[in-house]
């Protein structure tokens, strides 16, 4: 175990920390899964509406995508852009 | 270290060690002011989308000059007259008909520029989009137009909506300042995330492989680059013209 070096522990816990940043990809998923399942419901309900529908289904869950990509975000500054080892 | 270093830093870290092609490779440096600053692949790029939406639109402006109401336009204009008025349709049904019009220059113009630069991914060109400082140049833009109107319609008002009610201030102001943040880590996450995917699948396998794999290439393309990018497209352009619209109030018809 002595022979594991300052950096390389760092990049390890990074790659790690990443995966668990990604973790909030759950919620996006369900979320988008939701609103297009209720798209759909509401196109079946009223076909002549399928523009609205679309347009006001497809901006939800672009805004629903968010908490994902600050998620994302964090998962690639970590893996591309690593804050941490500048302070060894 | 804030988010500006980190436009800076992706070049060294992908020049350094990095085999797969993810980052943004630095292909020039200069010292300005005394910070040593990058031309990197993303400044290229943007000047060939650029260029080829200059000459795009350079050619649509010959075809409606020879234009006539006399003659049957022919499909290139047709095409385009199709585009702009489907520009027109859509800010003034999102943002009313008494100031949907003015903002149509505006939202026509992120439109193309964006599906040019999204589409780019296709050509081999790293996009444009795949840099954090691009749809944050853009977000900012779009933070300055909401603020400017909100100015204007709603006068003092408009600094009055955050202390409604007066204990969410804080909340309201984070609001405000997470908009652009969001907007551009939207359109910045999901060109990122298919260029990575990309980037990890060629990587992934030989040059050989790669010719016989491709339907699989091909169909990822068409969802990562082709999908993704227009839907982020037109997201951003309906972010922009909802919370534009938003500061108009009651003036709205």
């Amino acid at each position: 175990m002595s022979n594991i070096t300052d950096r390389g522990l760092i990049l390890a816990c990074s790659a790690i920390g990443a995966g668990l940043a990604m973790i909030p990809g759950i919620g996006p998923g369900v979320g988008q899964g939701i609103a297009a399942g209720l798209g759909a419901n509401a196109v079946g309900r009223n076909p002549g509406a399928k523009g609205d529908i679309m347009s006001t289904m497809l901006l939800g869950q672009a805004v629903a995508e968010t908490t994902g990509l600050y998620g994302f975000a964090t998962a690639i500054i970590l893996m591309f852009a690593n804050p941490l080892i500048g302070k060894l | 270290m804030g988010l500006g270093n980190m436009i800076h830093v992706l070049p060294y870290l992908a020049n350094s060690e990095e085999e797969l092609d993810l980052g943004v490779n630095g292909l020039k440096s200069f010292q300005l002011f005394g910070q040593t600053l990058w031309i990197t692949t993303t400044h290229v790029s943007v000047l060939i989308v650029m260029i080829v939406i200059v000459i795009f639109a350079l050619i649509a402006r010959r075809a409606v000059l020879k234009g006539s109401p006399d003659k049957v336009p022919g499909p290139f204009l047709t095409i385009v007259e199709m585009a702009v008025e489907a520009v027109d349709n859509l800010t003034v049904s999102n943002m009313g008909e008494k100031y949907g019009g003015r903002f149509s220059n505006y939202i026509g113009t992120l439109f193309l520029y964006l599906v040019f630069a999204n589409l780019s991914g296709l050509m081999g060109l790293r996009p444009p989009t795949a840099d954090y400082g691009c749809p944050l140049g853009l977000a900012l833009i779009t933070f300055v137009i909401i603020h400017y109107n909100g100015f204007k319609h709603e006068k003092a008002m408009h600094v009055g909506k955050l202390f409604q009610p007066v204990l969410l201030t804080p909340i309201n102001i984070i609001g405000e300042v997470a908009t652009p943040m969001s907007m551009s880590l939207r359109l910045f996450g999901n060109i990122m995330s298919g260029t990575i995917m990309m980037g990890l699948l060629y990587g992934l396998l030989p040059f050989v492989l790669q010719i016989f794999m491709f339907p699989v290439f091909g169909f990822l393309h068409a969802y990562f680059d082709v999908f993704s990018g227009l839907i982020q497209t037109y997201v951003f352009c309906m972010l922009t013209m909802v919370f534009t619209a938003q500061c108009f109030g009651d003036e709205k018809a």
